[in-house]
């Protein structure tokens, strides 16, 4: 027995010793290696290696410029949450980073990421270039930015002109109930009026968050807290489920999609249409003729997009951060002007097929295709921006879970009522901790 | 192959019926997916995603060229390969020496000592990544050994993941060694090391192999920490594998052709050394 | 923990014949006393093991150690950039876990319960599987080799691969299982969905088969050589057919086998992960959703590393009582029981 304390007691001395050990991330960068950068770019192409060669040249660019040797390294997206993690709790990470712009609250609560104070805007070229809706989607309100961002994306109603032309419809829907009776036509012989993506959760929270917004609904209130059961939010929540579930204008099958399956449909012409964030380059990827699709804005409840309950996009896209702990503040700061700088804002958005997030830059004619100009109207007049709250991502969390199921609950024939997405709404926001 | 001949015996009817039936539908029920693997690494794309078909209405080996370039994984074969095959090779040697202490030698604390390795086994993942990968950092930080994002850093946690069941089948069978060996060459001068590497060692050779295919498979397939622990000059296979999902589609046939490209060595490995894992499994976990 | 205790040989007349245990001095009662060598004494056994313990402590022991300290945290976002400075929660996190009538502890009394009749029925089958085959596969026959080739890939496939097949193979729309069962045989007036939904369990537990019974059958034949031609060759004299073969002499022969493969294929079910998470992605669904898969949802999800760590460690208390419980009950049985 006395054998067995004295273990335990060595176990506990190393615990100790490690825990003490534990948390050293709290130094604040430097200058120390002023020669390199780390990189850590999100997957935005069609795949790793596709981005790497997509952004390659300019690092070199980059390097050309400035002398200082970018490593880059493209982290997918099952991972890079994951490793934003591991690199705030230790310290040890990329000194200029990639992040969904709907975690920069989350992650700025952690604050492991360089906050753009005045000075930092300064440094990188100020505030006021960058497109004042991309900007809502960088942090708390009244806060310093976590971010800036790079590649500005909105949502449009992409449709299939041809199947459009069969069924006799003139003009692309603009309110939902349009959209409704429209799909019901388009709904025929194996093809369906609308595609969605039924069990990934990002896209689920975001149409949650704007048909909420059209119900003059927020999934959080001013404080910061979980409202996610309120007549608005089981509303909008009900009115996206419903496309499978009594407007049958979605294939059941469709519950299951998480992996754009949704933009296959569409592109095959088995579905007319498809809510999606710049789809194009996807579509011609997929084969789709250019002149087969059209892009209308998103629609709303009555009347036309604006703001209020006029919203009809999130503000999506790609933020660049700078990773606290660097230890070549400068060199990332050099980095990011570069990165936001008109002509790389053009080269860049211009290769992925978004929307530059610097206004000059977005002025550029190769951004203002049919496609590219519904998006870009919608992010300037009618987007709003996911809720900037730490707990951000527990909620794209459970309520995207909870949409995944209302869906799978529609898929099995099972009935959708006010009362079980209110249920379902409710438990996720006890579920809600923190 | 490997289990001896039963002699002969008339089996009744019932008995070869039995067999029949049950050994069709189990290998039907194991070869379908390795089929649908094979046939889908065999198609375009466009046929892969659209109503399945059981023969390929188009066959193209394209896929087989487009996954060297898809992901590098040519690369993350080659960090798999080396992580686990270093890991392997260092676990069934402390396993060895572990298992021979605690077979040959008496001493205090060994109960403690098995117990606690062996309840390691038990730990579920997920609640020591986080700790492991801040107890390598701060390694790191102090001693200037990266362990995180390293090969070596995985490696060492790969070689523990295995460690306990190796340490447990390999005293197993060094029991079953008649200890008269080994004291024989103790007598003739060797040191307890060289009756280890002279005697017991040669006898346990197929109790070995079994832990070493263990130990391999253990690494070969681990995820978890693989994702965490990871970048892209160390990613291993069993995470660089989901790159062929992507922001845009999933490329189910290059999946599959990839998957089948380099699991060939390790099945055919498998296959081979499977023999000695059938006898090495016999004294390390019956004896 | 007890480690398993030895073979019994049975001989004909049903005596138990009592071998070492896999380790020697663990503490069974009436052990013979075994000769030690005399060379060595002190340190050379500590020297032999300390390679293995010191490798346990740094990767196993010691973080479970900081696990364990984190679960008395209040490790959210906010603090795990410093969690030496999180504030302690004493048992709260622990408090919210078992608390089955909030909707946490509710969610994770679930999932505990999806897990157990999971593991209850992927152990049941894998290990059904693999002893069928094993018995099926000891007379030579025509095929038997290929046949054991065929049984044992899945074992040697990496695990993304064998889940993503299955996960390809059980899509709604395009999958085969669907076609198979619907389009083909008609089993279904419309096809299932098998990756969300209460059928996504099933899918679970055939993947989780799949993927595992070979090793029960390689461990299953492994143990099988163990018995003694002599023995069925006498039975056979005595008029026993092969069925009462397998009832009176390879079963009782295969127990201690047994023992440690069910608690190995239990241990390994019990925790897997890889299975759910390539199966259905990081949210699994609620018929599907798995205790190692809840987990890591509460903590990497959502970044609160305090409530996950305590539910990991309520995981490992109770891991601790079943293997415990179980190596007792199935020790004491062996030994009592006269085969």
């Amino acid at each position: 027995m006395r054998r067995i304390t004295a273990a335990i007691a060595a176990i506990t001395t190393v615990t100790a010793l490690a825990g003490c050990g534990g948390g050293t991330a709290t130094g604040n960068g430097g200058n120390k290696s002023p020669k390199t950068l780390t990189y850590w770019a999100s997957n935005q192409g069609k795949s790793l290696d596709d981005d790497k060669q997509k952004l390659t040249p300019e690092l070199q660019k980059f390097e050309t410029q400035t002398g200082i040797h970018v490593k880059l390294e493209v982290v997918p997206w099952t991972d890079l949450l994951n490793r934003i993690l591991a690199a705030t709790s230790s310290g040890q990470g990329p000194d200029v980073l990639n992040i969904g712009n709907t975690w920069s609250a989350s992650l700025q609560a952690t604050g492991g990421l360089l906050p753009f104070d005045a000075a930092t805007f300064a440094a990188i070229g100020g505030k006021d270039r960058f497109v004042p809706s991309a900007l809502a989607s960088t942090g708390a309100a009244g806060k310093d930015p976590a971010a800036v961002p790079i590649y500005s994306l909105a949502y449009g109603l992409y449709y299939n002109k041809k199947l459009f032309k069969a069924a006799g419809i003139a003009n692309p829907p603009a309110t939902w109930s349009e959209l409704v009776t429209d799909g019901k036509k388009l709904t025929s012989g194996g093809k369906t009026g609308l595609a969605v993506e039924g069990a990934n959760n990002s896209e689920n929270i975001h149409h949650a968050f704007v048909f909420a917004k059209q119900h003059g609904a927020d999934f959080f209130d001013a404080a910061g807290n979980p409202t996610f059961a309120t007549p608005g939010t089981v509303a909008a929540v009900k009115q996206y489920v419903d496309f499978i579930a009594s407007d049958k204008i979605a294939a059941a099958g469709d519950a299951e999609y998480a992996q754009n399956q949704s933009v296959a449909d569409f592109a095959k012409g088995k579905a007319a249409m498809l809510l999606w964030q710049a789809a194009g380059v996807q579509l011609k990827e997929r084969g789709m003729n250019p002149d087969d699709w059209g892009v209308a804005p998103v629609p709303v409840q009555t009347g036309a997009p604006g703001s209020g309950t006029g919203v009809n996009t999130m503000v999506a896209g790609i933020n660049l951060a700078v990773f606290k702990n660097t230890q070549n503040r400068d060199g990332a700061l050099k980095f990011v002007k570069f990165m936001t700088s008109d002509d790389e804002q053009k080269i860049l958005n211009g290769k992925y097929g978004s929307l530059p997030s610097v206004s000059s830059a977005q002025q550029d004619p190769q951004f203002s295709n049919p496609e590219l100009t519904v998006l870009k109207e919608g992010l300037a007049k009618s987007a709003a921006a996911l809720p900037q709250v730490p707990k951000e991502s527990q909620f794209e969390e459970l309520v995207g879970t909870a949409m995944k199921d209302l869906f799978a609950d529609a898929a099995a024939g099972r009935p959708v009522t006010t009362e079980s997405v209110q249920k379902r709404l409710m438990k996720a926001q006890q579920q809600m901790q923190g | 192959m490997s289990s001896r001949p039963r002699s002969p015996m008339a089996r009744p009817m019932s008995f070869v019926w039995t067999r029949r039936i049950v050994l069709t539908l189990l290998g039907l029920f194991a070869a379908l997916p390795v089929y649908v693997m094979l046939s889908t690494s065999l198609k375009p794309l466009q046929d892969v995603t659209d109503k399945f078909q059981w023969f390929p209405g188009s066959l193209t080996l394209r896929p087989y060229i487009d996954i060297w370039h898809t992901v590098p994984l040519a690369h993350y074969f080659m960090n798999s390969i080396v992580v686990s095959v270093a890991a392997t090779g260092l676990s069934v040697l402390v396993a060895i020496f572990a298992s021979y202490a605690v077979s040959r030698y008496h001493f205090r604390g060994k109960r403690i000592f098995t117990i606690t390795v062996l309840s390691t086994q038990m730990f579920p993942g997920i609640l020591f990544l986080l700790p492991l990968f801040l107890i390598f950092v701060n390694i790191g930080n102090v001693t200037g050994i990266a362990l995180y994002g390293s090969r070596a850093g995985l490696i060492i946690t790969y070689l523990t993941f295995s460690l306990p069941f190796s340490i447990w089948m390999l005293a197993g069978y060094m029991e079953s060694i008649p200890r008269g060996l080994d004291e024989a060459a103790l007598v003739d001068g060797c040191g307890p090391l060289g009756a280890l590497f002279r005697v017991v060692i040669p006898a346990a050779v197929p109790g070995i192999v079994a832990v070493a295919v263990y130990a391999f498979m253990t690494a070969w397939s681990e995820v978890l920490f693989a994702s965490v622990m990871t970048n892209n000059t160390t990613r291993t296979l069993a995470v660089g594998l989901r790159g062929y999902s992507t922001q845009y589609d999933v490329y189910w046939n290059q999946i599959m052709a990839a998957s089948l490209v380099v699991s060939v060595p390790v099945v055919a490995g498998f296959l081979l050394l499977q023999r000695y894992l059938v006898t090495g499994l016999t004294a390390g976990a019956v004896k | 923990m007890t480690a398993p205790t030895s073979t019994t040989t049975p001989s004909r007349g049903g005596g138990t014949g009592d071998g070492p245990g896999p380790f020697p001095g663990s503490g069974r009662a009436g052990k013979k006393p075994r000769r030690t060598f005399g060379i060595g004494r002190g340190a050379v056994p500590y020297l032999l093991v300390l390679p293995a313990l010191l490798l346990e402590l740094l990767i196993h022991i010691v973080p479970m150690a900081v696990g364990i300290v984190m679960s008395f945290k209040e490790l959210t976002q906010f603090y795990i950039r410093n969690w030496g400075q999180a504030p302690w929660r004493g048992f709260d996190n622990y408090r919210v876990a078992v608390n089955f009538h909030a909707p946490i502890g509710e969610a994770l009394l679930r999932s505990f319960g999806i897990t157990c009749a999971f593991t209850v029925l992927a152990v049941g089958f894998s290990w059904l599987f693999g002893i069928a085959a094993a018995i099926l596969m000891q007379d030579s026959f025509r095929g038997r080799g290929l046949l054991r080739a065929l049984f044992m890939t899945p074992y040697a496939l990496p695990v993304y691969a064998t889940v993503i097949i299955w996960a390809f193979m059980l899509q709604h729309d395009n999958g085969l299982v669907n076609h198979v069962l619907h389009d083909q045989l008609h089993l279904s007036s419309k096809p299932a969905f098998w990756l969300i939904g209460n059928n996504s369990f099933v899918s679970l537990v055939v993947v989780s088969i799949w993927r595992n019974w070979p090793f029960a059958l390689l461990v299953l034949m492994a143990g099988m050589q163990n018995i003694p031609d002599e023995m069925y060759e006498a039975s056979a004299i005595d008029g026993a057919g092969v069925w009462q073969q397998i009832r009176h002499i390879t079963m009782p022969s295969l127990r201690p086998i047994n023992q440690v493969l069910v608690l190995v294929l239990f241990l390994w079910t019990f925790n897997d992960f890889n299975v759910p998470y390539v199966l259905f992605g990081q949210s699994a669904p609620p018929a599907g959703d798995l205790i190692s898969i809840h987990i890591y949802q509460a903590s990497f999800l959502t970044w609160n590393f305090g409530s996950g760590s305590a539910m990991s460690v309520l995981l490992l208390l109770f891991l601790l009582v079943v293997t415990t419980t179980y190596l007792a009950v199935t020790s004491r049985t062996r030994r009592t029981s006269n085969v």
